[in-house]
């Protein structure tokens, strides 16, 4: 089990066990991280699961492929930390990741 | 008034479960007609995700969310459904003497005897970008659509977006504009890249302005737009602009359905089990858009609601009936129907 914490905008933080291979949008949407809305379900088809990767795992995480930075163009204050959270996948090297939820998913 | 197109059953929304109740509804006689917000049929499946595999329709080990349209409007071709695309229902009223009568945003007027909800998540509409203030402007100065290309001539216009509706809208009123400057987040685009280019030779040939950003404020009063400000890579800029064009995709919305004067949940319709049917009798709710216990927003689930629906509906639109169960396998008169025997 990988540990994955989630800083909600007001502060609050949300630490869960995540199995490898699932991915960081469904450990949210199953421990009810709010703002994390995932509209479409994980097909890389809404930029509503947005989330702004700690700035210390961007390295680890990883940059997004094509299809993901399309879809991020529909999301809501893009930075160069932003992913969609449906296209992480947790891996046991990911042990710890921090990521924040933006204020607003588009 | 225009005149009311008049049809046994209105479906609301035309995904994968509003067109498989059209089968299933035309097994049993009754006939018709959809609307849909959208251009074409399929709701998210050819929306979101025409291209992404589904593992979980029962027989089809895979099949993509364009190819399971394809495949529902071959199946209910032999019911002649109508289609109104482009189009929300806007107003829905009992009428007196029994039925509906349901109005779009454009007025056209439908009766029916019976209304399917099957609006999944909504009817899809233009994402409104995060900018503060950006409703004031909405209507006047802000739009996230061209009805009419000579309303924006002259105008300095400011198009935000990377996708086709950003690119294609910025080719085609560069010519009317006064002056246009696109935005987009990133060098890169989503659109076609024929487009692009295009886009790029104009810029090259000092007809056009295209800026790297994110528009972050709008400037100006009474819905009246002077100018935005962008944030760059390297910093603020501002952009003058009388117009101001996004293009962020679509999201969907519950829209009007909530004031049908049903019981909702959250953003939801509360059904029974046995018909499907919503607080309001007549008005039926089926696929991701209705709850009750044990809910799986599956589209197999949604299918197993239109065929008992459709079972209800039957008693409502012919009450004097009777109502044989049989089997499309065995049954002439179902082949008949299917146009598969004489």
């Amino acid at each position: 089990m990988t540990k994955l914490t989630y800083i909600a905008p007001d502060g609050a933080t949300f630490e869960v066990e995540a199995e490898d291979g699932s991915t960081v949008m469904e450990n949210a949407v199953r421990h009810g991280v709010p703002g994390i809305e995932a509209e479409c379900g994980g097909a890389c088809a809404c930029a509503t699961c947005h989330v702004y990767v700690d700035e210390e795992w961007m390295d680890a995480v990883g940059q997004p492929e094509a299809m993901e930075e399309d879809m991020l163009d529909f999301a809501y204050d893009v930075r160069p930390n932003s992913r969609l959270s449906c296209q992480i996948r947790v891996r046991e090297d990911l042990d710890g990741l921090v990521v924040r939820v933006p204020e607003r998913q588009g | 008034m225009k005149e009311a197109i008049r049809t046994d059953v209105l479906i609301v929304g035309a995904g994968p479960v509003g067109l498989f109740a059209v089968f299933e509804l035309g097994l049993l006689d009754l006939k018709c007609h959809l609307i849909d917000i959208l251009d074409r049929p399929g709701g998210q499946c050819t929306e979101l995700y025409p291209e992404k595999p589904i593992y979980d329709i029962p027989a089809w080990p895979v099949i993509s969310g364009q190819e399971l349209v394809d495949r529902l409007m071959e199946q209910i071709r032999p019911f002649e459904p109508q289609f109104t695309f482009n189009r929300m229902v806007a107003g829905l009223e009992r009428l007196p003497e029994g039925g509906f009568r349901a109005t779009t945003d454009e007025g056209e007027v439908f009766e029916a005897k019976v209304v399917v909800i099957a609006a999944g998540g909504g009817s899809f509409q233009p994402k409104r970008p995060p900018i503060p203030g950006i409703e004031a402007y909405e209507g006047k100065s802000v739009f996230y659509a061209v009805r009419r290309m000579e309303d924006f001539r002259g105008e300095d216009l400011l198009i935000v977006g990377g996708g086709d509706s950003a690119l294609d809208w910025t080719l085609n009123l560069q010519p009317l504009a006064h002056r246009l400057t696109l935005v987009h987040r990133r060098a890169e685009f989503r659109a076609a890249p024929d487009s692009v280019n295009r886009m790029l030779a104009l810029k090259e040939a000092g007809k056009l302005d295209f800026r790297i950003g994110q528009v972050k404020a709008l400037e100006g009063e009474d819905g009246i737009l002077r100018g935005a400000v962008v944030k760059g890579p390297e910093g603020d800029f501002e952009v003058a602009c009388t117009r101001l064009l996004p293009f962020f995709g679509l999201t969907m919305k519950l829209g009007p359905i909530a004031d049908w004067g049903l019981n909702l949940d959250e953003n939801l319709i509360p059904v029974d089990t046995e018909r499907f049917e919503t607080s309001q009798p007549g008005i039926f709710a089926i696929g991701d858009i209705n709850h009750y216990p044990g809910k799986l927003k599956l589209i197999l689930s949604g299918f197993h609601e239109a065929a008992l629906m459709a079972q209800a509906a039957k008693r409502i639109v012919h009450p004097h009936e009777k109502v044989v169960f049989q089997y499309t396998t065995s049954s002439t008169s179902l082949q008949r129907k299917l146009g598969v025997t004489r």
